[in-house]
């Protein structure tokens, strides 16, 4: 941070690259990942009840591979049987 | 003799990948190598002022792939080494006079002769680029510590990584240690974890170099400039040799970890 709580401007250049890069090497939009998270998060929801709004769904990447990382909440315990 | 051939490759125009051929040949041609350097920017004809041979030109590649004059005929010796060669472009063509087995089949020609054979791609990813890839034992890419030259470097990455070429490895140009001390230029590790491939040189900026290619003589012969000395370590570093990356940043522990990743990573 600099006076004026600003980041400085390698930062910015990093954490901006992490994201162009992830879309460039998936071809995979942002508005798409939206689209792919409130698919998957209707096709869980059939079969378990899950907080729909602490869905987390990013792209991680390890050297030059990529892969999607989902973090769906379970709500409580309670069984329901599908049908 | 069976020579490595070796592209230098970028994505981006303007990074560096002229210098970089220019030094690299003439430090491994100053270790007694045998070197032939072909500029692949056909049109674009710039390796020849860079290593101050522009007079000497007689032939270019497009005369050799067209059967105009022979091999041999085409290589323009170096003023200072005698086993250091250029064989230019041609300035009245375009790319498309050149194919990718051309490339091969020139290369595959000077395999017996020489030590190395240097690749000197043109900026894009077409035509040009491709033709320069084709013929590659090995792949390096130049960048500059700046958004868009990563960029246009992980696109390459990818490109080569899609057509099963061995693994590239980066050279990190241009890095300015004062500016990235003050946290406003991406460091060599901000930018090997952001491409995550082999590291094989990092050059500082120098106006050395600037004045090295007003000249025709490539830093590389200057022992006192920090872009010679760099490009000096990364010929070494392509025959093998384990030579430490200099301390351009001057971060206690930084360095150390640079020095492991530069190893590749696995993943
Ligand atoms: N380490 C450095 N320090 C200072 N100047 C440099 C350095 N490396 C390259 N330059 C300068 O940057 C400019 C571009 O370099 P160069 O022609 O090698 O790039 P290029 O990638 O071959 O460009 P093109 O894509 O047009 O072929 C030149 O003026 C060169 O002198
Ligand atoms: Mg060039």
């Amino acid at each position: 941070m600099n006076w004026f709580g600003q980041k400085r401007s390698a930062q910015s250049a990093k954490e901006r690259l992490q994201l162009v890069l992830i879309h460039d090497r998936t071809d995979l939009t942002p508005a798409e990942l939206d689209s792919l998270k409130d698919e998957l998060i209707e096709v869980i929801s059939r079969h378990v009840d899950i907080d729909a709004s602490a869905v987390q769904i990013d792209v991680e990447h390890d050297g030059r591979s990529q892969r999607l990382i989902a973090d769906i909440p379970l709500r409580s315990v309670t069984r329901r049987r599908a049908g | 003799m069976t020579a490595q051939v070796i592209t230098i490759s970028s994505g981006k125009g303007g990074v560096g990948k002229t210098t970089a051929v220019a030094n690299i040949a003439v430090a491994l041609a100053m270790d007694g190598a045998k070197v032939v350097c072909i500029d692949g920017d056909i049109g674009l004809r710039n390796l020849d002022v860079v290593m101050g041979l522009e007079n000497r030109i007689v032939y270019d590649l497009v005369d050799v792939i067209e059967g105009r004059c022979k091999l041999r005929q085409a290589m323009i010796r170096d003023k200072h080494y005698n086993e250091l060669y250029l064989i230019p472009a041609a300035q009245t063509r375009d790319k498309s006079a050149v194919s990718p087995s051309d490339m091969t089949r020139l290369c595959n020609e000077l395999r017996p002769e020489v030590d190395y054979v240097f690749i000197d791609s043109p900026a894009g990813i077409e035509r040009g680029f491709r033709n320069a890839i084709a013929p590659a034992d090995r792949v390096l890419v130049v960048t500059n510590p700046e958004v868009s030259a990563v960029r246009d470097a992980d696109r390459v990455i990818g490109i080569l990584e899609a057509e099963e070429k061995r693994s590239p490895a980066l050279i990190l140009n241009r890095l300015n240690p004062a500016l990235v001390k003050q946290h406003d230029m991406l460091s060599a590790e901000d930018v090997l974890d952001l491409l995550g491939i082999q590291l094989i040189g990092i050059v500082p900026e120098d106006e050395n170099v600037i004045v090295g290619s007003n000249r025709g003589v490539p830093v590389a012969q200057d022992s006192k400039s920090r872009a010679g000395q760099a490009f000096r370590n990364i010929a070494k570093r392509l025959k093998g040799e384990e030579v430490p990356f200099i301390d351009l940043e001057k971060q206690p522990g930084l360095w150390d970890r640079i020095q492991k990743m530069a190893g590749g990573r696995k993943a």
